[in-house]
């Protein structure tokens, strides 16, 4: 039974079989399990001042102190909450938008109406992300973490389209697709049973990818100062510090571990990728 | 020739005048009244009042038709009328804006060629040998998962303040005034070193990992076997493997320059250097719009331009496009 089951997911075996899989998912889980349990097992709130300031790490606080006394693990955590799940919407959202232009643009490749879409797309590459979520999020008095979430997938979607469009477009062309259209089968049902269906390992760690630019993207905003405006942020944790010269003070547990943390989780899911990429390419295996 | 350069620059075109259009929308879009509110804070200052009136009424004209307006817009935009910053009271939003891009294409373009051609090097290397790839890899994941802000903050902490190698605030030193003498560039040099640097760093990790994949991708391809079957020299292979791995590099230059522009918005704010990118949040910061407006659309013209240079550069390098305008192909 179980012999069974591997022999038909043979994709799915060397998925999670593969070294660097192992390696980045657990670390990947490591920090998720710190953003969920992280702010309950810390005894401080985060805009409470916990202790002495200017403090290094000590089993007190495991992060140290910023210069005004708050637990900046308590804030890390916060933070990190807050920043992943913006991320993951978003990431979420510029997928699904992503996936659907990419879609109809490759299947209807060549007419009028894939030109357009790709000349969206196109423009939507060209204008620097962070720069257009400025302006945006400059006009937003209330950001929550929906409305961050939005503006972030509204901007980031554009080079799954293309890549997923190409994608389909070499798809398209294949014998079984040309059976089901001459079949006139609903192009809804092409699209979801052939060409979807075949393209899930690339969509999935093409949603990987996305997520990772999400996280970066509400990041830099973030620390920009342009994060949701209540609540604390990994962005706004690094930004404090920067406001404060915790650089120039030496203070690296402020300035340099939160973001070290989220520079940890997105180089695992790099690994993690690269790993994938590995097992559902054969050709990839060997090396 | 027509097709492929054509496409591309009614693409670019269309995109400066949809940023344009963003331009004119967000202040309309502004909650409340935008008139009002700015007159209110300008009416604190001397003589402020008459040239923002008039201002204001130039730039919105809310009681013509919406049509006539963006055309005016539109006008006194090619005109070259930014309209006045707030922030720094009287002067043109167009003076501060040629004075701070200088700054941003200084660190950006050394930023940008410098780790192309380290990252694809090193890339290549570790391509074809095994101890290599193993030790830098994870290190090239690293560099290029790190969020540009933070890489200059640890840039800053380690060779700025642990080592006290170089300055890590402002473009030059407080007593400096610019010039073109050997005191300023090289004040200016320490002070640039470090932006750039974490800029760099973030970037190389990016072209070293496309041009990894590129080069075992080429390697295990039939040609690169033929060539090894026929005797060719592992050199050799090596060096047309190379060839071919850059093409699709340069199609990378192409959609990484929108994300460093971007980077270098926060890495200027955390060295705080004088460029377009801490302009930028500093008008977010006191709702200076027209100098918002301004630098959005200069940090989009500029990444047009860039854009549109690997457009050509291309061109030149990849046989096929470069034939198919003599009609060869």
């Amino acid at each position: 039974m179980a012999a069974g089951f591997w022999k038909n997911h043979e994709n799915l075996y060397h998925a999670i079989t593969n070294g660097k899989v192992i390696f980045g998912l657990t670390i990947f889980i490591i920090i998720i399990l710190l953003a969920i349990f992280g702010p309950m097992i810390t005894p401080y709130d985060y805009e409470e001042y916990a202790g002495a300031a200017y403090m290094p790490p000590s089993t007190q606080h495991f992060f140290g102190t910023t210069i005004m006394g708050k637990d900046v693990f308590t804030r890390t955590v916060y933070g990190l909450r807050s920043t992943l799940l913006v991320g993951f919407i978003a990431g979420t959202i510029a997928t699904l938008l992503g996936c659907f232009i990419g879609f109809l643009a490759g299947y209807y490749g060549g007419r009028l109406f894939d030109e357009f879409l790709m000349m969206i797309t196109n423009i939507f590459v060209v204008i620097p992300q962070l720069a257009l979520l400025i302006v945006i999020s400059a006009f937003l008095e209330v950001r929550g973490i929906a409305v961050m979430a939005i503006i972030v997938a509204a901007t980031s979607w554009p080079w799954l389209a293309r890549a997923v469009r190409a994608q389909t477009l070499s798809l398209r062309n294949q014998e079984y697709v040309n059976l089901s259209r001459i079949s006139s089968l609903k192009v809804s049902r092409i699209l979801r049973e052939d060409i979807a269906s075949n393209m899930f390992s690339y969509v999935f760690m093409a949603y990987i990818q996305q997520f990772n630019g999400t996280m970066l993207a509400t990041v830099q905003l973030e620390f920009l100062g342009l994060g949701p405006t209540k609540g604390v942020s990994l962005g706004l944790v690094m930004q404090n510090a920067v406001n404060w010269n915790g650089i120039q003070l030496g203070m690296w547990w402020w300035a340099i571990i939160p973001g070290l943390i989220l520079t940890i989780m997105i180089t695992a899911l790099y690994f993690v990728n690269t790993g994938l990429d590995a097992a559902f390419n054969p050709r990839l295996r060997e090396m | 020739m027509g097709r492929y350069l054509s496409k591309k620059i009614v693409v670019y075109i269309i995109t400066f005048f949809l940023a344009i259009t963003i331009n004119f929308i967000i202040p309309r879009m502004m909650p409340g009244d935008p008139i009002q509110s700015l007159m209110s804070r300008f009416s604190i200052m001397e003589g402020g009042r008459a040239i923002i009136e008039e201002q204001l009424t130039l730039l919105f004209n809310l009681d013509e038709p919406l049509l006539t307006q963006f055309f005016n817009f539109i006008r006194s935009i090619f005109t070259g009328d930014f309209g006045i910053s707030i922030m720094q009271f009287p002067k043109p939003v167009s003076v501060i804006i040629r004075d701070a891009i200088i700054y941003d294409i200084l660190l950006l373009l050394p930023a940008i060629i410098l780790s192309y051609i380290i990252g694809n090097r090193l890339g290549a290397l570790s391509g074809v040998n095994r101890i290599a790839d193993n030790i830098m890899m994870p290190v090239f994941y690293f560099l290029s998962s790190s969020p540009y802000f933070w890489m200059a903050g640890v840039v800053a902490f380690f060779l700025g303040v642990k080592l006290d190698w170089l300055p890590i605030s402002g473009a030059y030193g407080v007593t400096m005034t610019p010039g073109l003498n050997w005191r300023f560039i090289a004040d200016y040099l320490r002070h640039w070193f470090l932006p750039f640097f974490s800029m760099f760093l973030v970037q190389l990790g990016g072209w070293a990992i496309g041009m990894r994949n590129m080069i075992i991708y080429e390697r295990s391809s039939n040609y690169s076997k033929y060539m090894g079957a026929l005797g060719a020299s592992d050199r050799l292979i090596r060096r047309y493997g190379y060839r071919n791995g850059i093409l699709p590099q340069v199609t990378g230059l192409a959609l990484r320059i929108a994300g460093l522009i971007g980077g270098a918005i926060t890495v200027e704010t955390v060295f705080n250097y004088p460029g377009l990118g801490r302009m930028m949040l500093n008008s977010v910061l006191n709702q200076d719009y027209f100098l918002l407006q301004g630098i959005f659309l200069a940090i989009v013209s500029m990444a047009l331009v860039a854009n549109f240079v690997v457009d050509i550069i291309y061109m030149f390098i990849d046989p096929r496009v470069r034939l198919s305008f003599s009609g060869e192909v």
